[in-house]
């Protein structure tokens, strides 16, 4: 789906009297259900994808809102627009493999080390270059990619297994981490997502699996021994929740039955290889786990934990509720949570499955649930950005926006993740930011059409220059363009329904060049 | 870039010697908000057998064979505090406060419930309700509704981008990602855009708290850093980025706005699984910024220092014994550090047992042997003069048995 900067004013004119019309009947409808179509579709596009392009509610509306959620819950049928595919490609870091990755870190790092002249300049562009490109495919996608629910899922998961991307050799992994072990299960099975997530190398170096082993006694060796970060964060967070039922015991046995589940970091770099179980490592003693007793198998035991975590009861309702609290609300209703939790058991952990039940059941359509969710950093800033219809060359403006407002990209420090909650996000100091991003992006003062400087291959030094970079396209001409505001009643259109009428009168008694800055910086655009 | 424009900016006053006889003349006059209590909180469980060393206990090292601390007077040792615990060196800048006493440590003390999960006791130990999950609002939060004295929106303040658990509840709370950036005027400071917008979020059932508090907090803020006393109070060479450098500039605030009693500030970085050193590393690397900006925090409060308590806590302490990967794991009871003028310091209070195979919590970390909100009640009750029914409000349910000791003077 390509922005349409020139909406043929037929199109501007329907939705421009459907707002009229919302205007008239909103106050009572919405407060009714969310029956009216172009409600729903505002729904289903504030929940599923991250709000509304320009003429996306009348295409959902059209399309019919059923079909419409049907087809977001298959993706692959979805083709990938040709330039957003294409721009996506360019973007040589993301496209390369985790080995390809860190072997230029562990180069750049080793060169610094030896003191090398540059070595310290190269290392800083070249990782500013990689969370750069990393941030602009998460981005492009976000704002542009007609796989809507897709770009939801895959940072709903990202932030269920959160990885850091600032610790150590992190930096030159989370790219692969998103790629191979998050993207490819968003809406698949959440034991191969389990999986995929326990054996990448960004996991295990980030929760130090990588370094956990059997105690030793062998005085001779470098110190070795169990480490417990892993294995209690995949109980806690990652499937049973901390009120799952575990044991310390339990942290401490699965600890155990983990142990050997590792890589290394020259094999990575050296042969592409981002797992390996070292039986040397493994603890081979006994163990009982969750009430069972494990029979010493090497790296089965840590599979056979896999196995029945991701079908536990208790992680079927720990995560159902997660989801739910992402969908329909802050504190979601438990008869759905139940409902999903069921879908969960009945279809061994099947994601689109319990989706699907999620957004069939009444809760989620539930004209109380319309506009109940306070928008988080990253969807009031992508939100924004698509209700725009701006095209964006230079994600720097949004993603130091996301850092301002204390949601970094790729930047959560702690392995919960970032919260969607009103309580986590809402406070005095981030409404008066969200409004100076809203002015700045309505008045056509950000910066978003430049490419950075960074990005130009003039400025790549040679080693980065090297045979498996590609080339860049060439940089647009660097003069500042002259800021174009935005159109507020195109704005004002495309979110039609999602605005009251109390705040659109607002609006309209106010100087042109204000009001969509008011649009975007209102009440009701802070939350979905 | 910002923050030095700024130090520049105020430096720009007369040069006035900094000290307690300096500011003798303009120490506030009594009221309700003159005590002061500022809140640090390390997320992630600060390792407290490295911050406060028990290097007499023969235990010690035997646990600890690679990241223990050596003892007082070897390369890299402990610095020594009452002869049998030691204080981690990259904590240096500490020594003068304890010294004059007005430093003190709680060993061995934390929440009583067992939960190891970095989530739940940091919601623990905001709420003060251990074990209760379903607590709406923040100590802090209640700590504010339930003291005499006018509420407004400064009165309870935290510093950062997002306003945390403690904070939260049916009291104003509001938060500056830092200092600095307030000091700005912003775009709703036009008279224009602050019209619309003020028309568009009054009386919001959902947002109109948080917008007012925030336009009231930041007039009050702006107010405060144009006073003079600002431009000479922050007088000092410039500080290093990050918690220093906020120190300063909390301290700088809270003595121009008498309106600020109670503050937040939380830093991260301190679960350290593996290899977090001993003298030197990555733990090492934290707490030096941290004690700096403690020693900051009391130098640049002035005379307020005397009216003011500073608590750092986290949300539990971590394995006696250092794990295969020279870190330690998550445990239980931890150190509670209180500074202030009127902390009866020079002295590390608490039951205090020992690190012997047998006195260890499950065999692994150190009990709880002082409920961390006996440490707060006390604090709250001696030196904010908070009454028997605030107190119970403020922490509910708190088990009668009260510190043992007396860590703060009226």
């Amino acid at each position: 789906m390509t922005v349409n900067l020139e909406p043929d004013m037929t199109h501007r004119a329907s939705l421009a009297l459907l707002a009229a019309f919302l205007m008239a009947t909103c106050a009572a409808s919405a407060a009714d259900s969310a029956s009216a179509p172009d409600v729903q579709a505002l729904h289903v596009l504030n929940r599923l994808a991250y709000g509304p392009r320009p003429g996306d509610v009348e295409r959902v509306a059209n399309m019919g809102v059923q079909r419409w959620i049907d087809q977001q819950l298959h993706p692959e049928t979805i083709p990938l627009p040709p330039d957003l595919d294409a721009r996506l490609a360019s973007l040589d870091t993301v496209n390369r493999s985790a080995g390809a990755s860190l072997a230029e870190f562990l180069e750049l790092r080793r060169e610094v080390r030896m003191e090398d002249e540059g070595a310290k300049q190269r290392r800083r562009e070249a990782q500013m270059r990689v969370a750069r490109q990393a941030a602009e495919a998460r981005l492009l996608r976000a704002v542009e990619s007609p796989r809507k629910l897709e770009e939801v899922m895959v940072d709903f998961w990202y932030n269920h297994f959160n990885v850091f991307a600032g610790k150590g050799i992190d930096r030159a992994l989370v790219t692969s981490y998103e790629r191979d072990a998050i993207r490819p299960y968003a809406l698949g099975s959440f034991r191969a997502l389990l999986g995929a997530t326990a054996k990448h190398p960004a996991m295990l170096f980030y929760l130090d699996n990588v370094v956990s082993s059997a105690p030793r006694t062998d005085a001779k060796r470098k110190a070795r021994g169990l480490n417990e970060n892993y294995a209690r964060e995949l109980m806690e967070l990652h499937t049973l929740g901390a009120d799952g039922g575990y044991t310390q015991r339990d942290v401490t046995e699965l600890a155990r039955m983990l142990t050997g589940w590792t890589f290394d970091e020259k094999r990575l770099a050296r042969t592409g290889e981002t797992f390996r179980f070292d039986a040397g490592r493994h603890d081979r003693g006994a163990k009982t786990w969750l009430g069972r007793e494990i029979a010493p198998s090497g790296q089965q035991e840590g599979e056979t934990a896999l196995d029945v975590l991701a079908v536990h009861p208790a992680t079927a309702h720990h995560v159902s509720r997660e989801l739910a609290q992402y969908f329909v609300s802050d504190e979601p209703p438990p008869g759905l949570v139940d409902r999903m939790a069921a879908t969960w058991q009945a279809s061994q952990g099947d994601i689109r499955a319990v989706l699907a039940t999620l957004f069939a059941s009444r809760e989620f359509m539930d004209a109380g649930s319309v506009g109940a969710k306070f928008k988080t950093p990253y969807q009031y800033v992508v939100s924004a950005v698509r209700a725009s219809g701006v095209p964006v060359a230079n994600v720097g403006p949004l993603v130091n926006t996301m850092s301002q407002l204390g949601m970094p990209l790729y930047g959560c420090q702690t392995p919960d993740g970032y919260k969607n909650t009103q309580d986590a996000w809402l406070n005095p100091d981030a409404l008066t930011r969200r409004i100076a991003f809203a002015s700045a992006l309505a008045g056509g003062r950000l910066p978003l059409g430049v490419v950075p400087v960074e990005a130009r291959p003039a400025e790549m030094t040679p080693y980065l220059a090297g045979s498996d970079v590609m080339p860049l396209p060439p940089p647009p001409p660097l003069a500042a363009p002259k800021p174009v505001p935005l159109d507020a009643a195109r704005l004002q259109a495309t979110l039609a329904g999602s605005v009251s009428p109390r705040t659109l009168g607002i609006v309209q008694r106010n100087p042109d060049n204000l009001r969509a800055a008011m649009l975007l910086g209102s009440p009701d655009f802070m939350q979905r | 870039m910002h923050r030095r424009d700024f130090l520049n900016a105020v430096g720009a006053g007369i040069l006035l010697p900094v000290g307690r006889g300096a500011w003798a003349v303009s120490a506030p006059a009594a009221g309700p908000t003159n005590k002061k209590l500022i809140v640090v909180m390390l997320r992630g469980a600060v390792d407290g057998l490295n911050v406060v060393a028990p290097v007499g206990d023969e235990n010690y090292l035997r646990l600890r064979p690679t990241i223990g601390l050596a003892a007082p007077g070897m390369e890299g040792g402990a610095l020594d505090l009452d002869g049998y615990f030691g204080l981690h060196p990259a904590l240096a800048s500490l020594q003068p406060l304890w010294a004059a006493r007005k430093l003190a440590f709680v060993h061995a003390s934390g929440s009583p419930d067992a939960t190891r999960s970095h989530f739940d006791a940091q919601d623990y130990m905001e709420s003060a309700t251990p074990g209760r999950k379903n607590t709406p609002d923040g100590w802090m939060n209640r700590l504010v509704a339930a003291l005499p004295g006018p509420q407004s929106p400064s009165r309870l303040l935290g510093i950062g981008p997002v306003l945390p658990r403690i904070l939260a509840g049916h009291a104003a709370a509001v938060n500056l990602p830092n200092v600095a950036s307030a000091a700005r005027a912003d775009l709703l400071d036009q008279p224009r855009v602050k019209a619309a917008f003020d028309e568009l979020y009054a009386n919001h059932p959902r947002f109109g708290r948080a917008y007012a508090d925030g336009r009231a907090a930041h007039r009050e803020v702006m107010d405060a850093l144009e006073s003079k006393e600002m431009q000479a109070a922050d007088r000092g060479a410039p500080l290093p980025n990050g918690f220093p450098d906020d120190a300063a500039r909390l301290a700088g605030l809270m003595r121009n706005d008498p309106k600020i009693q109670l503050a937040f500030v939380a830093l991260g970085g301190w679960d350290t699984h593996a290899n977090q050193g001993a003298a030197s590393g990555q733990l090492a690397n934290r707490l030096a910024p941290l004690g700096q900006g403690l020693a900051v925090l009391a130098e640049r409060l002035g005379p307020l220092f005397d009216d003011t308590v500073v608590v750092v806590m986290s949300e539990f302490g971590r394995t006696a014994r250092e794990n295969g990967n020279g870190g330690t794991d998550h445990g239980h009871g931890n150190v509670m550090w209180v500074m202030g003028g009127k902390v009866r310091g020079g002295k590390v209070y608490g039951d205090w047992e020992g690190v012997g195979d047998a006195k260890l919590n499950e065999g692994r970390d150190l009990p709880v042997l002082t409920d961390f909100r006996s440490v707060l009640a006390q604090i709250s009750e001696q030196h904010l003069m908070l009454g028997d029914k605030g107190l119970e409000q403020v922490f509910p349910a708190m088990p009668q048995n009260l510190a043992g000791f007396r860590i703060v003077g009226a």
